[in-house]
């Protein structure tokens, strides 16, 4: 799914001076989305999906954006978009890196392999690096929970992780650290 | 206006009373000159049942129930002063203390705050918890009013009554749990809101000292929450048509 | 309008299908074993039948969860009306031996043989997991071939929609997401409720950490959802439905988008199904990452495109649920379950488990237990057979100290309790529920106040922030868990958490918050001794 929509993503980045009134022809995408929910005001949260797919998160213009479309009070679109921990509002670094907090990945430790990379990239858990090559997230069980400490990393599901191993994964693709 | 509803028995604490089906136990209280206490439970705007200071034992139930969002049934036995509801009121309002910064002797609303009032009525002389101590900025950027985050409990009584009964709906909560907080429009000054009316009812509202007018000092800010119940009732009855029964 | 299915004509084929190739390799492709590099054996299991033309012997099949998760990527070889082999961590090298030792030398590979005569496939009862590892997902072909459909089709020809909720009452099926209502009282509510809109929803936000049996029924059997949303629709008079998924689960949502335009392709779903005067629409919709969610007002809340706060009740969603309509939620293995019960009969059904709970139930065991994975057992199997015999047992040596059922909103059951079945009932009486499913063992390393530490961090994260006991509460809570974890706690925290227990157990508004303490209540109330020795510490240090 996230892969297509990748692409499509790239695409539409190349050619931002669109015929999009905004200028930006990323918002076609959304206004497709739109179009097809008859502008529905339940359609409130598949929406901002979409955007936060499209667009890579949710900056303030898109939800004006996106309340404007809807005829929905700024306040109310704001205060939906932050109740929801899947929606973020600050552009994602380079790489990220996703680890399961769930109960069985807590019991075989997945928190000394949160702290570590946090420590090692002083990236503290749910936000990117300083240098933008890095976001640290976690997340309320995978459900891949015989395989445990999973670990996500640019997609990627990966089983039976420990600190060293998923320090070493990062060093791979970010660098050393530090 | 005489009221031709059926009514139920009751009992508050021991004591009956008559009650009116389709009437909420709090309603009922408050029309017998029993006191409930609660917080977050305003006439005239929709039931909310957040704040949980209302809650009841009722005896057939096991479970404690919101006064304010039960309905009376008959020969319902309501209990309000046992030992165990009122050391919970105490605790949740231990809990409002230590969540915001309630520091009255610095607050517009001292000696007018319903929850100072709360505190005082239900004996809670001290906070038994961490005090969170927050850091919230205050938001004057309004020309007639002030916001102070560190004063809000979240009972969301202004954000009810912008979208009920003005309609401009300006205020929300944002974000969840311990990090819930009020805001206007996209999380902007409310001096720079353009849905916001200047109506003043939010302010009118606010059980603390959180919504003020501009330049209130010390104990100066008083509240006018009954406003709102003249004004639902004058709509509900469309007082305002009738050139003969202005308000 | 096109012709609806023909069920029996799809079976014939399915079966010819069947027998076309002398070796049919079933490899599971569910979450689990994908992770554990699952696409790459199943890819070369195909250039290998593609590479040496073996295309006339071989076919492979990709699958749903086969159950061991702990072993994969795991393979099923079938001969043709014979004998089968299974095979754990199969490397895309050894699926290449393992196919070319079977086709042409008719030898197993005893190296990566899975024994499955051992318990743990041999103590568990599949329903609502039968067709893990035989059917493939992807093709409504495959569900119908092995019964898929046929209830539905039972139902709506030969069945009353009364008659359908009698059979779920004589099944005595109680909801699987954890409070464990009977089913039938809710389908009758809905039934009896007037209205010309009313709503059935399937609730898959399965937020619990640590259970995953939602997520794979709707990866790998969702037409088994679909038929059972439809048969629900049908007997309550419902015309719309909708599936509530976690956003968290994009391959669950991918396959039910499918699964739906299939079956509305099929006639299964849209007007007129299976040329009966039924109509009924089914949309996915789509969660953001918020555990409360699970409730059912706020879920509702959320459908509607606000935030997932949890609304007072009553009223009732049967009485006023999505839009002001009579609204039905029932959990996705509760409605997974109805198909079965409607093709056996609610006796059938009544005879599994025992006499207050019936049927079977799906845990996902984890944590430190030897086989993890999904196991179907019937209600009323003791803990100690899912652990010791089907689970294996501790590795390493070491200890049962508790296992946890319920998620954050349960509770932590200590070894001399290992003994009593899992029923409902049985659960809740030792102060746990039986929640979602998930089920985590832990071993003698695990400290309890840790375990309450960390499920009130979750609780404190998830909670929506309406009600002030849970969303103060929770927070006060777990700075007194960190205290005494950290050794600096007082005897008097102690007291203050369990008088804050009681708070926010019984004051709160919605499930979430009410069933927040219960984690805290139940290790203090089997490993309190671990709590005090916390205090005596810190009381030494001090001294």
């Amino acid at each position: 799914m996230s892969d297509t929509r990748t692409r499509r993503v790239a695409g539409a980045t190349d050619s931002q001076q669109g015929d999009h009134p905004s200028g930006d022809n990323r918002f076609d995408l959304v206004d497709k989305h739109l179009k097809r929910a008859r502008y529905e005001q339940d359609q409130l949260i598949e929406t901002l999906h979409v955007a936060q797919d499209v667009f890579g998160y949710l900056s303030e213009d898109i939800l004006i954006y996106v309340a404007r479309a809807l005829r929905l009070p700024p306040s109310m679109v704001y205060g939906v978009a932050t109740f929801y921990h899947l929606f973020t509002f600050d552009p994602p670094g380079d790489h990220s890196c996703t680890v399961c907090t769930g109960t069985a990945c807590f019991v075989k430790g997945a928190d000394d392999i949160v702290q570590a990379v946090s420590d090692t990239y002083s990236v503290p858990a749910g936000e990117t690096s300083e240098d933008g090559s890095l976001t640290l997230k976690t997340a309320r069980c995978l459900g891949s929970c015989g395989l445990a400490p999973v670990v996500v990393f640019d997609g990627n599901v990966l089983g039976h992780q420990d600190t060293e191993s998923t320090l070493e994964l990062v060093a791979g693709a970010v660098g050393g650290g530090g | 206006m005489r009221d031709t509803r059926p009514t139920v028995n009751i009992s508050f604490d021991g004591v009956d009373y008559e009650g009116y089906v389709g009437e909420s136990v709090l309603e009922c209280a408050r029309r017998n000159g029993v006191t409930i206490p609660s917080l977050c439970f305003l006439e005239g705007l929709s039931v909310w049942g957040g704040c949980r200071i209302c809650v009841v034992e009722v005896a057939e139930g096991h479970r404690l129930r919101p006064a304010c969002a039960t309905q009376v049934t008959p020969d319902m036995e309501i209990k309000i002063e046992t030992p165990r509801l009122r050391a919970y009121r105490k605790s949740v309002l231990e809990l409002l203390f230590a969540e915001g910064n309630h520091v009255c002797a610095v607050c517009v609303s001292n000696g007018k705050c319903e929850l100072q009032d709360m505190a005082v009525f239900s004996g809670m002389d001290h906070v038994r918890y961490d005090y969170q101590a927050p850091r919230r900025e205050v938001d004057a950027s309004h020309p007639k009013y002030v916001f102070d985050p560190n004063r809000c409990i979240l009972c969301t009584r202004c954000v009810r009554v912008c979208d009920e009964i003005e309609g401009a709906h300006v205020w929300d909560i944002s974000y969840r749990g311990e990090h819930a907080e009020l805001i206007t429009e996209m999380n902007r000054p409310w001096g720079d809101s353009l849905s916001c009316t200047w109506c003043g009812k939010c302010v009118a509202v606010c059980p603390t000292g959180s919504l003020a007018y501009e330049g209130r000092s010390i104990g100066e800010m008083e509240h006018d929450p009954v406003m709102i119940k003249r004004l639902a009732v004058a709509r509900s009855r469309g007082e305002w048509l009738d050139p003969e029964g202005a308000i | 309008m096109a012709a609806p299915i023909d069920l029996h004509e799809v079976m014939e084929r399915e079966r010819e299908e069947r027998f076309r190739t002398r070796w049919r390799v079933k490899a599971c492709s569910s979450t689990a074993c994908l992770s554990a590099g699952a696409g790459a054996t199943i890819k070369a299991m195909e250039d290998l039948v593609e590479r040496d033309d073996m295309v006339l012997e071989v076919q492979v099949i990709p699958t749903g969860c086969m159950g061991l998760c702990s072993a994969g990527p795991l393979i099923r070889m079938m001969r043709r009306g014979g004998d089968e082999a299974d095979y754990r961590n199969v490397t895309p090298e050894a699926a290449v031996e393992i196919v070319r030792s079977h086709v042409l030398d008719e030898e197993p590979v005893p190296e990566y043989q899975l024994d499955t005569s051992m318990p743990f496939f041999t103590s568990q009862e599949r329903v609502v997991l039968a067709n893990g590892g035989v059917i493939n997902p992807d093709r409504i072909e495959s569900y119908v071939a092995h019964g898929g459909y046929q209830a539905l089709e039972k139902a709506l020809t030969t069945m009353k929609p009364k008659a359908v909720v009698e059979e779920i009452r004589k099944s005595g099926i109680r909801g699987r997401g954890g409070a464990g209502y009977p089913v039938a009282s809710k389908w009758s509510l809905l039934a009896a409720a007037s209205g010309k809109t009313k709503y059935v929803v399937a609730n898959g936000d399965e937020g619990d950490p640590g259970a995953y049996m939602d997520r794979t029924i709707m990866e790998d059997d969702p037409h088994r959802l679909i038929e059972g949303i439809a048969i629900a629709a049908y007997a309550t008079g419902a015309n719309q439905a909708y599936i509530y998924v976690r956003a968290e689960y994009p391959r669950a949502i991918e396959r039910l988008d499918r699964a739906i335009r299939v079956a509305r392709r099929n006639r299964l779903l849209g007007r007129k199904i299976l040329d009966t005067n039924f109509d009924l629409t089914v949309e996915v919709r789509i969660g953001a990452g918020a555990f409360v969610c699970g409730e059912e007002t706020a879920l509702m809340a959320s459908i509607e495109g606000r935030r997932g706060t949890p609304q007072l009740r009553p009223p009732y969603p049967t009485e006023k649920g999505l839009w002001g309509s009579p609204t039905m939620i029932n959990n996705v293995e509760t409605l997974a379950n109805i198909a079965p019960i409607i093709s056996r009969g609610g006796d059938w059904f009544a005879s599994l488990g025992t006499e207050k709970s019936t049927g079977t139930k799906v845990f996902a065991l984890a944590g430190d237990i030897t086989n993890t994975g999904l196991i179907e057992v019937p209600m009323g199997t003791t803990l100690r057979e899912i652990v010791e015999d089907i689970g294996g047992g501790i590795p390493d040596g070491k200890q049962f100290k508790a296992a946890q059922t319920g998620g954050p909103s349960g509770g932590c059951i200590p070894s001399k309790f290992l003994d009593t079945p899992v029923d409902y009932d049985s659960l809740r009486e030792l102060g746990s529920i039986m929640g979602s499913g998930g089920l985590i063992v832990m071993d003698e390393d695990v400290q309890m106040p840790d375990v309450a530490k960390y499920f009130m961090e979750f609780s404190m994260d998830e909670s929506c922030g309406k009600c002030t006991p849970c969303r103060v509460g929770t927070v006060q809570m777990h700075n007194l868990l960190q205290r005494l974890c950290d050794g600096t706690g007082s005897k008097q925290d102690l007291r203050d958490l369990e008088h804050l227990c009681s708070v926010v157990r019984d004051t709160s508004l919605c499930g979430l918050g009410q069933a927040a303490p219960n984690p805290v209540i139940s290790t203090l109330q089997y490993f309190r001794d671990e709590y005090i020795a916390l205090i005596d510490q810190q009381e030494v240090v001090h001294a």
